[in-house]
């Protein structure tokens, strides 16, 4: 399990990491933690040319909560994640998914920026921020533009990324109310067999608004405007629950794999958005 | 021939200047080039955690990570723990709580372990479970490292309050 052979760099700023990117155009790529990266190129899935590591390059590391924004650099790690009061406080659907990835290991390394730029349809965060309608900058040779989580994914490993853009930053507004992040998995450490994101707003008994998104049921992450629509007005009974997981089936397109048939990631889908609903409703 | 590259390493408490290719894994470095075969290679794939090091204060898959990356880094393997003669606290207690039966994961467990401790001192035994979830054993039922590690916990606490 020997990866090709590469060129290897550790740029201290961005501008560094820019150049190299266009000097060595395709043959060049950029790694975060590597736990996604490094089994690919393992497995020779992968062979770069030139690899720049990004963990000396500054200004990539840090969590604020600022006026109701929360910003997360694209270096953060899960670990870094499931450890900060300040995003406990703020946005704590992030520490209920990030506990739901990979192993303790995994998350020391991993981070958000490699996990939502991936590209892999069975990456838990890319769903997560959709469902918090997170904003991704990305900087290039052109300089810095933003893209919204929900519009970033196109395939499987095909993003709106350009392959001489680095993501910088992930950001979202705080969200408000009851929230849920329900993944069923075969084992601890595995990626998902089916899971859900879900934020609600209640006022008084009713629901207010929602945020539905569905992670490895479709070759992207599903954010579902047809599921998160179907629960606003009602009092989230299970006639409205039911309206909400029919309206998400139309929107994924579940594969058979090694998880399972098409028709059981069907049921697994149900499931888990049922479950995360009645949780982040008991908890508007 | 790949280019190879300089690389200074710390590995328990002993510095390390060597040239190499940026694609050796890490866990052949220790093993191969350093001599430390405590750290195992289990799977190879970033599942077992046979491998596990701390690198710069975190539980690491040494498998998973180029000797490139670990370049100016810190390491503690098993053998940085203890030794035969002056135990780790944790080694002690796999040994009497028979948290270990063909002993191929205990390097990777106990060096998990030791982190798992020094950022929770006292954990739940669930706490353990999921602390522990990147290690893989395939004869102890996990019972038994899970009782060790309470143990061991218990142990390091007791003898913080007598210093105390
Ligand atoms: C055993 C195991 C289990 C796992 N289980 C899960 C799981 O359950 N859920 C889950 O979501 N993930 C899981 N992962 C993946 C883990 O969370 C990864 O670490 C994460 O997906 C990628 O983060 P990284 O920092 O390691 O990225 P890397 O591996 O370094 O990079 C991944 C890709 O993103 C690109 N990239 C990285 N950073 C940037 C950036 N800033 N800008 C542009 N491109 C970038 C890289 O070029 C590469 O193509 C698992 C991994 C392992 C090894
Ligand atoms: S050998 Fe590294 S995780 Fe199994
Ligand atoms: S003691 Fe044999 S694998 Fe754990």
């Amino acid at each position: 399990m020997i990866p090709a052979a590469f060129d290897y760099y550790r740029p201290k700023d961005m501008g560094g990491v820019i150049a190299l990117l266009q000097e060595h155009g395709d043959d060049a790529r950029v790694m975060a933690g590597g736990h996604s990266l490094i089994p690919m190129m393992k497995l020779r899935m992968a062979e770069i040319a030139h690899l720049i590591d990004l963990q000396d390059v500054a200004g990539l590391d840090g969590i604020t909560v600022e006026g109701g924004r929360i910003t997360l650099g694209a270096m953060v790690t899960q670990h870094q994640i499931i450890d900060s009061a300040a995003l406990l406080a703020a946005a704590p659907i992030l520490r209920e998914a990030a506990l739901q990835i990979a192993d303790p290991q995994v998350r020391y390394m991993g981070t958000v920026g490699g996990n939502v730029a991936n590209g892999d349809p069975g990456n838990d965060m890319p769903g997560l921020m959709q469902c918090l309608d997170a904003t991704f900058t990305l900087v290039g040779p052109d300089g810095s533009r933003e893209v919204a989580a929900r519009s970033f994914y196109h395939a499987a490993y095909m993003t709106d990324r350009d392959d001489s853009e680095v993501l910088t930053s992930v950001s979202f507004a705080a969200p408000r109310g009851g929230y849920a992040y329900e993944k069923q998995k075969r084992k601890i450490g595995d990626y998902a067999t089916a899971a859900a994101a879900v934020q609600i707003e209640k006022n008084g008994d009713v629901c207010a608004s929602a945020s539905i998104a569905m992670t490895n049921l479709s070759d992207t992450p599903v954010w579902s405007k047809a599921a998160s629509a179907a629960l606003v007005g009602t009092t989230v009974d299970d006639a409205a629950i039911a309206a909400a997981v029919a309206a998400m089936q139309a929107d994924i397109e579940p594969v058979e794999d090694n998880r399972g048939p098409a028709a059981f990631k069907r049921h697994a889908a149900a499931t888990v958005l049922t479950r995360a609903i009645r949780r982040a409703w008991d908890r508007a | 021939m790949p280019k190879k590259m300089h690389i200074e390493l710390t590995v328990n408490g002993k510095s390390h200047e060597f040239l190499a290719e940026p694609r050796e894994l890490l866990i052949h470095t220790l093993r191969e080039r350093l001599n430390l075969t405590g750290p195992h290679i289990g799977c190879e794939t970033s599942h077992c955690g046979a491998c596990t090091v701390i690198v710069n204060g975190k539980s690491v898959k040494s498998c998973t990570m180029f000797v490139a990356q670990a370049n100016g880094a810190d390491l503690t393997t098993i053998e940085g723990l203890g030794t035969p003669d002056a135990p780790h606290v944790l080694q002690t207690a796999f040994r009497e709580h028979h948290g270990l039966q063909c002993g191929f994961c205990t390097p990777g467990m106990i060096t998990r372990a030791s982190k798992l401790l020094e950022e929770n001192p006292n954990p739940t035994e669930e706490e353990i479970r999921f602390g522990m979830a990147g290690n893989l054993c395939r004869c102890t039922g996990y019972q038994n490292i899970v009782k060790s590690i309470l143990a061991a916990a218990s142990e390091l606490n007791a003898a913080k309050e007598a210093a105390e």
